[in-house]
């Protein structure tokens, strides 16, 4: 399914044997035949052993994936990494900046799928309104009286009614209660810099602040040493990782 | 948790006094969608804390009308401009949704900035803190995070 001129979602079905249930938050290595593997986190999890990947064309392996066409057949390894921490009845607010928004799909998804009292809270941002991601879904999810979708651009066009501005301005405003809030970010490392900032600003506890980290994974076991940043090796640590594990590393030029 | 009701959590560090006093400057004004607040070039004789709804600073650019540079919503401060001399608007601003806010009289303001040296302070910060993270928010923007590496 096409997402914007260079994001599709993909669904894959298993050829052989079904993978193990992934958990949001979590990668698989797609590999595309003879061209190379890249770790993409999972979309969605439908739970019926498909798997739901968000692909953004940004070099050879992820152009071949956005061009796949339907009965492709492609290498999957997975499940990989860490999970966002859904386990208690804390507000959730969750953060993306563009493709960002991908890996904390299935979050949205399951907390609305749990009809909880919790109140979650989405805001995202990209670059222009054309670049956001799910933008019929989250359209739908604002008309139900469900999470509040807060979704803002760096560039504003002639239609857009939305916010135009970065992800901190609506973060610094919009009302939580901090104490009581988990948060979960994902996007550009400055971004989530920042966010996490005007959060801690805010009075949410740094141990209540996760993140997701980029880095080059490779074998996806910890193994290779691809992935390292600092103590962690990312395929296996992260990428979701708490933010007083990832704030003394952030500032770490080349790290 | 910060009040959505309150109206003016920006005003939030000051006194209960202190607070009445800003207060006392203005009132609340509701406005329909499409309200064009102010236009470049403008006096400057007012500012707006957002209690709900969302506006548009905007500027005009030729061959494409206006273009929206900023969004401002609920919590926070529209206009600036009222501070410092010539106290001439930069940018314009129209609601792009049902808004209310607390609109409050920039001159009356002033004068209580210049009169009361503490409570100028501590407006003169609040300013500077929206100033700051508008700032830097632009500078995010500037790098153009979410662009495509390829």
């Amino acid at each position: 399914m096409t997402e914007t001129s260079d994001s599709v979602t993909l669904t894959l079905a298993p050829a052989g044997d079904r993978l193990p249930e992934f958990r949001p938050g979590q990668f698989a290595m797609l590999y595309a035949h003879g061209i190379g593997e890249i770790p993409i986190s999972v979309s969605a999890i439908p739970g019926d052993g498909t798997l739901v990947h968000t692909i953004r064309a940004v070099g050879p392996v992820s152009r071949a994936l956005h061009d796949a066409e339907p009965g492709t057949v492609l290498g999957v390894r997975g499940p990989f990494g860490t999970a966002w921490r859904l386990d208690d009845d804390e507000g959730l607010l969750l953060v993306a900046g563009g493709i960002g928004l991908a890996p904390l799909r299935p979050v949205l998804r399951q907390a609305l799928a749990c009809r909880s009292s919790r109140r979650v809270i989405l805001i995202a941002g990209a670059r222009t309104p054309a670049d956001l991601l799910y933008r019929e879904e989250l359209r739908r999810l604002s008309d139900m009286d469900g999470p509040e979708v807060v979704l803002t651009v760096d560039r504003g066009e002639v239609g857009w009614n939305g916010r135009v501005g970065f992800v901190t301005e609506p973060l610094a405003t919009h009302p939580i209660d901090p104490a009581h809030t988990t948060a979960l970010l994902c996007g550009p490392e400055p971004m989530m810099r920042f966010c996490a900032r005007a959060l801690l600003g805010r009075g949410v506890p740094a141990e209540r602040i996760e993140v997701s980290l980029e880095r080059n994974m490779q074998c996806g076991n910890g193994l290779c040493g691809h992935c390292q940043l600092g103590p962690l090796l990312v395929c296996r640590d992260g990428p979701v990782v708490g933010y007083p594990v990832a704030e003394p590393l952030f500032p770490v030029k080349e790290l | 948790m910060t009040d959505p009701h309150s109206g003016t959590p920006l005003l939030a560090g000051l006194s209960e006094a202190q607070r009445s006093v800003v207060e006392a400057t203005g009132r609340i004004e509701e406005y329909t969608p499409g309200t064009r607040l102010f236009d470049e070039g403008g006096d400057a004789d007012r500012c707006w804390l957002i209690i709900s709804g969302q506006v548009a600073v905007d500027t005009h650019v030729l061959h494409r009308g206006p273009v929206t540079l900023q969004s401002v919503g609920a919590g926070e401060l529209l206009g600036w401009s009222w501070l410092i001399p010539p106290y001439r608007w930069h940018f314009g601003a129209v609601t792009v949704a049902p808004t209310r806010a607390l609109v409050l009289d920039a001159s009356q303001v002033r004068v209580l900035v210049e009169t009361d040296p503490e409570l100028g302070f501590l407006l003169t910060r609040i300013l500077l803190e929206t100033l700051v993270n508008r700032l830097q928010a632009t500078r995010l923007r500037l790098l153009d995070l979410y662009r495509n590496p390829a």
